[in-house]
């Protein structure tokens, strides 16, 4: 049995279409994806992100501990509470085990918001690592999260949640803020999200969950499935763990070495020696946006011909925003410009192009 | 509850059929599967002129979430294609029985109704699937 959030009934309310996500039961859409994309480019959408997997991280050896365990180095949170962190946490080869972000907390603990799909490796992971430090991991399943996203979504929250938002209203992008509700029960709000949009990602204890979810809904907050959820975030141009990155990828060939600390170079981090060994030789792969010139939709793992050699898409979809198929692709590290991707054994024209595709519901990339 | 009109006949893989007078056929996709497949972005028709066998993939229709691959009800000639819908492919989701359909195939074997189903053992297909 797929597990269920405690949004489960809110989203059975408003007529969503379920379907199974990493063991739980998610809503896909709640009737037009298209509509739902939109929604969240032009005014305020809310997703129900209560799948994700929060853990604390505390002890007094934490910051040493999160040092070693991930790419990005956590001393460039420390001493502001609140500040966050995306990082990859690497095997020794280099490679991806998950994506992440991460922040410091008011109790100079952190706070880490892991893959639901990657959950039990992770844990595993992470409790093997945090044997040799004095650390203590809890897992917060009693937070649900709520993310609410797009140009609106910050002053429809505000309207929505009253003064419990107050202390969240002046934060800076990639901050967050814990405080209270009128209940007195914690509230989490970071400035984060997955869509390219301005808005907050929040984490409140299941029971306050729905009637926060019901307040975003009299507020004018259209709930998004995770369809929509995705081509926000490839048009965003932020990759999906497990499908442009995995344990065979190192960030260096999934567009992320920007979230790899290399400095100080003292810092030993688990995969270090391995990023240092493919930074010497340079990556033979990158990551690149495709455009598809015509009509047409790229999906995953399509073939992409380049003049450098053969590629491959990693995630593909229709653009909404830009009304044309773009994707992601792995190609060879010198390729560039035009290219053909294979669609059901035809060549379709494309260009490889700089993405994010669309921030802040403006397209990035000429057509 | 998807709609299915008693007029038109259907495939197992949730083609519609509409047989003309005139010896041809239209075909198009059920309003279950159009309301399955989501939002259409994409539709690639087959070429006018084509030789079909019952059976085949002959065209594809994309939504936002996924490709899905359409069989050639019956065996025949493409003798039109709804050229709407590469600019409107959504027609498909708004109104799959009449403006959505996808070609039309002029027969070469009438026999071959009789394979199709009527709309209520159709209904009886979807409603099954949904258990």
């Amino acid at each position: 049995m797929p597990q269920q959030t405690p949004l489960y009934q809110q989203h059975l309310a408003a007529k969503a279409k379920m379907v199974d996500f990493a063991g739980w039961e998610m809503p896909v859409h709640y009737g037009s994806q298209l509509e739902e994309h939109h929604q969240v480019r032009r005014d305020a959408g809310m997703f129900d992100v209560s799948h994700m997997v929060v853990l604390d991280l505390a002890g007094p050896t934490v910051t040493d501990f999160l040092r070693h365990l991930l790419a990005n180095d956590v001393a460039r949170l420390n001493p502001t509470p609140g500040r966050a962190l995306y990082s990859c946490m690497l095997n020794e080869r280099g490679g991806v085990i998950d994506d992440l972000i991460i922040y410091f907390m008011n109790d100079n603990g952190y706070r880490m918001v892991v893959n639901a799909a990657t959950r039990d490796k992770d844990l595993a992971w992470i409790t093997q690592q945090a044997a040799a430090f004095e650390v203590s991991i809890r897992e917060r399943d009693d937070l649900a999260m709520i993310a609410v996203q797009g140009p609106n979504a910050r002053d429809k929250t505000a309207k929505a949640l009253g003064e419990a938002m107050t202390p969240a209203m002046t934060l800076e992008p990639f901050f967050a803020v814990e405080s209270a509700m009128m209940c007195g029960d914690e509230l989490f709000v970071a400035r984060t999200g997955y869509t390219g949009e301005d808005g907050f990602e929040i984490m409140l204890p299941a029971a306050q969950a729905g009637n926060a979810w019901k307040a975003l809904l009299a507020a004018d907050v259209a709930p998004i499935g995770l369809g929509a959820r995705d081509t926000l975030r490839l048009e965003a141009g932020m990759n999906l763990y497990g499908q442009d990155m995995d344990e065979d990828t190192s960030p260096l060939e999934a567009g992320l070495t920007w979230s790899v600390a290399f400095e100080p170079a003292g810092r030993d981090f688990i995969g270090r020696a391995a990023l240092d060994a493919q930074r010497e030789t340079s990556p033979a792969r990158k990551l690149v946006g495709l455009v598809l010139n015509g009509r047409g939709v790229l999906r995953a793992q399509q073939k992409v011909l380049t003049s450098a050699g053969e590629g491959e898409t990693t995630s593909g979809s229709f653009s909404p925003t830009l009304g044309q198929a773009i994707a992601l692709a792995r190609v060879p590290a010198d390729a560039s410009g035009a290219c053909e991707v294979e669609i059901r054994s035809k060549r379709l024209p494309a260009r490889i192009v700089k993405y994010p595709f669309v921030r802040h519901g403006q397209p990035c990339i000429a057509l | 509850m998807s709609n299915t009109p008693s007029e038109l006949k259907y495939t197992k893989s949730h083609e519609w059929v509409r047989i003309e007078g005139d010896g041809t056929a239209t075909v198009g996709i059920s309003d279950h599967a159009q309301a399955l497949l989501g939002d259409m972005v994409f539709v690639e028709l087959p070429e006018l002129g084509s030789a079909l066998e019952a059976g085949e993939e002959c065209a594809v229709v994309e939504s936002v979430k996924a490709a899905s691959d359409v069989y050639a009800p019956l065996t025949g000639e493409v003798v039109a294609a709804n050229e709407l819908l590469e600019d409107a492919p959504e027609t498909v989701n708004t109104d799959a029985y009449n403006d959505g359909w996808l070609f039309r195939i002029k027969l070469e074997d009438e026999t071959e109704l009789k394979e199709l189903l009527d709309a209520e053992a159709y209904a009886e297909l979807v409603a099954e699937e949904d258990h």
